[in-house]
């Protein structure tokens, strides 16, 4: 089990955002997590992430106890994401924007970046190779020098996945990367999410809307309504399952017809 | 559980270190720094040769609001964290080394002699201990504070200015209001001459141009656009910003030594609020978030206070209006976030690529 929810309990003053939710991820799957607005897909992200502290429960990460852990603990221990509301670092390059991930492995302390030693330059060297790489990967390859905030919607959608990768995480959570992609850019994304999970051998976990990419790329997916997981399985299962139909279309009240 | 889960696939590589890195040439930087002192000491025999000694005094104000400006611009512009006490740092590191220089001075003369070495060994170890000490109250204040999100960095350096400023006027050991002279009559020695300024000048650029042109700087720049992105990509937010505020902090302990040993004493008035607006003005005026911004920026306020001497407490109503104009002409100041050295480069490439043609706008 690479990432497992453990009855987690979040509340926001009267709001029960998310309650008892149990999910499991087994490594090397592709996990979709649905459901209507509102019920608590990103705030399960945010509490994963160190976001958000649980108020209930147990977020379990490659057997660690992760809960309450800071972001940058949890970012650090192998868990990348993308945001919702995408934050990319408007102002700096694409490139710029996933070398800062690097962080963790710029093994350069403060007198050697003062001095410009010989080791800094070969660590920016690894770090802009690094980088340039899963820029290819991503088809951002000719956008390395622009500014992040010139590019269009979806090409800002890739270089926050881009950015995550950078820091080899083991776990990737996506939240809505195909958001504002046209159908051509959804394919696309398909291709990619598969491609990081086959050759980068990272696990994927994403919020989607977009049901066709969901269906198409997830094998197991988990449907949230208002702060509970109303039912887990394959795409088939999930498509006709009688709950999720409820959730979606609304539930046909006895004597309404 | 899984229905369709491939076998658990092993931790993503992590990239290795590549081959180890040439051993650096020590002898080449260490022939470009002695080029760089002849070069300073040489700019500083012409200067004292063409100006008078008034205008010898602006180009040392130049030159230390430049150390000012560029150490802020650390922490304002690149890491977009607002600190409006410098002068309170400055403070520090002028009468830290104001008193460590009168105290270390006997001991080193026995040293060194009585020459211009022991003279430049008391000077330049004064203003390093300057700079420690304000470096490190920069994170006795900066750790606090900078762990949070948000504004409280204004508010903390505020009062911290204003606190350092009241213990200097009461402190009776330093000269209180009437302000530290050191203990012989002639008042505290007049170390700073142009060339120790220029000389502090360049490394001061040299250690924050570095800084800010590394791993180091772009996670700077990362918590400026963003730190809750920041955070999710690994950063060390809160260290890396205590890091950028020590150094920041640091930086006005120098520009406060060579203040001190400019003339023969210091007041606790020199180091007022108004001290720590004229270095907000300096790096807004040359561009938030660039050094050589923030250079230009420190040289026009002290040319531009000296022309509106005569103002006297006017001074501050035309900066009020210098500002105002300045946000709605160029809001961004005369570089923005942009860099002389890149511009530069960049009108030469172009220059030489459309046949010298010059490059337009």
């Amino acid at each position: 089990m690479l990432l497992e929810l453990d009855h987690v309990d979040k509340i926001f003053g009267g709001l029960h955002a998310v309650k008892a939710v149990s999910v499991r991820v087994e490594p090397g799957e592709i996990f979709g997590l649905i459901g209507p607005n509102g019920a608590g897909k990103t705030t399960i992200f945010n509490v994963v992430t160190g976001v958000y502290r649980p108020d209930g429960g147990r977020v379990l990460f490659d057997g660690k106890d992760i809960s309450g852990w800071k972001p940058a603990q949890v970012a650090a221990a192998g868990i990348g994401r993308t945001f919702q509301n995408i934050r990319l670092f408007r102002s700096m390059t694409v490139e710029q924007n996933v070398m800062v991930s690097g962080h963790r492995l710029h093994g350069v302390g403060l007198l050697g970046t003062i001095l410009r030693s010989a080791r800094l330059s070969a660590c920016e060297r690894q770090l802009r190779n690094r980088a340039h790489e899963l820029l290819e990967a991503l088809g951002l390859r000719d956008q390395a020098n622009d500014m992040a905030g010139s590019l269009p919607y979806g090409s800002q959608r890739r270089l926050e996945i881009a950015r995550a990768l950078m820091l080899s995480p083991q776990l990737l959570l996506l939240d809505e990367p195909a958001a504002g992609m046209n159908s051509q850019e959804a394919r696309e994304l398909e291709a990619q999410i598969r491609w990081l999970r086959d050759e980068l051998k990272v696990t994927v976990v994403l919020v989607e809307h977009n049901m066709s990419v969901v269906m198409s790329v997830c094998e197991r997916i988990a449907v949230m309504d208002h702060g509970e997981t109303i039912a887990d399985g394959p795409p088939s299962a999930i498509k006709t399952h009688p709950k999720v139909i409820a959730a979606y279309l609304g539930q046909e009240e006895p004597g309404d017809r | 559980m899984s229905d369709a889960g491939p076998s658990p696939p092993p931790p993503p590589p992590v990239p290795p270190l590549g081959p180890p890195p040439a051993a650096p040439r020590w002898w080449l930087r260490g022939l470009v720094a002695l080029a760089i002192v002849a070069v300073l000491q040489l700019a500083r025999l012409g200067l004292e040769a063409a100006l008078i000694e008034y205008a010898q005094r602006i180009v040392l104000i130049a030159g230390i609001n430049v150390i000012l400006a560029v150490s802020l611009n650390l922490i304002n512009g690149t890491t977009g964290q607002f600190s409006i006490g410098h002068a309170g740092f400055m403070a520090i590191g002028a009468y830290g080394s104001a008193y460590l220089g009168v105290q270390l001075a006997p001991p080193l003369a026995a040293l060194f002699g009585s020459g211009a070495l022991a003279e430049g060994v008391t000077f330049n170890l004064a203003l390093l201990l300057g700079a420690v000490l304000a470096g490190l109250c920069g994170l006795c204040v900066g750790l606090p504070s900078l762990r949070l999100r948000g504004d409280y960095l204004a508010i903390v350096t505020l009062g911290f200015g204003e606190i350092i400023r009241i213990v200097f006027n009461n402190w009776q050991f330093l000269g209180a209001a009437t302000g530290y002279f050191g203990d012989s009559p002639a008042g505290l020695p007049t170390y700073t001459n142009l060339f120790w300024v220029f000389l502090w000048v360049v490394i001061v650029i040299t250690v924050i141009w570095n800084v800010t042109f590394s791993q180091t700087g772009r996670s700077l720049t990362a918590i400026r656009e963003d730190e809750i992105a920041a955070e999710a990509m690994a950063t060390p937010t809160t260290r890396l910003k205590v890091l950028a505020f020590s150094l920041s902090a640091a930086g006005a302990g120098i520009a406060g030594g060579l203040f001190a040993h400019m003339q023969s004493g210091i007041r606790p008035e020199d180091f007022k609020f108004d001290k720590s607006i004229d270095m907000i003005v300096m790096i807004i005026v040359g561009g938030l978030g660039s050094v050589s911004g923030a250079a230009i920026g420190g040289v026009f306020v002290a040319v531009s206070l000296e022309l509106m001497r005569d103002l006297h407490q006017y001074r501050l109503v035309l900066y009020a209006l210098l500002l105002i104009l300045i946000m709605l002409v160029r809001p961004e100041g005369m570089l923005g976030t942009r860099e002389l050295p890149f511009l530069l480069r960049g009108l030469v490439q172009r220059a030489g690529v459309g046949g010298g043609k010059g490059v337009e706008r």
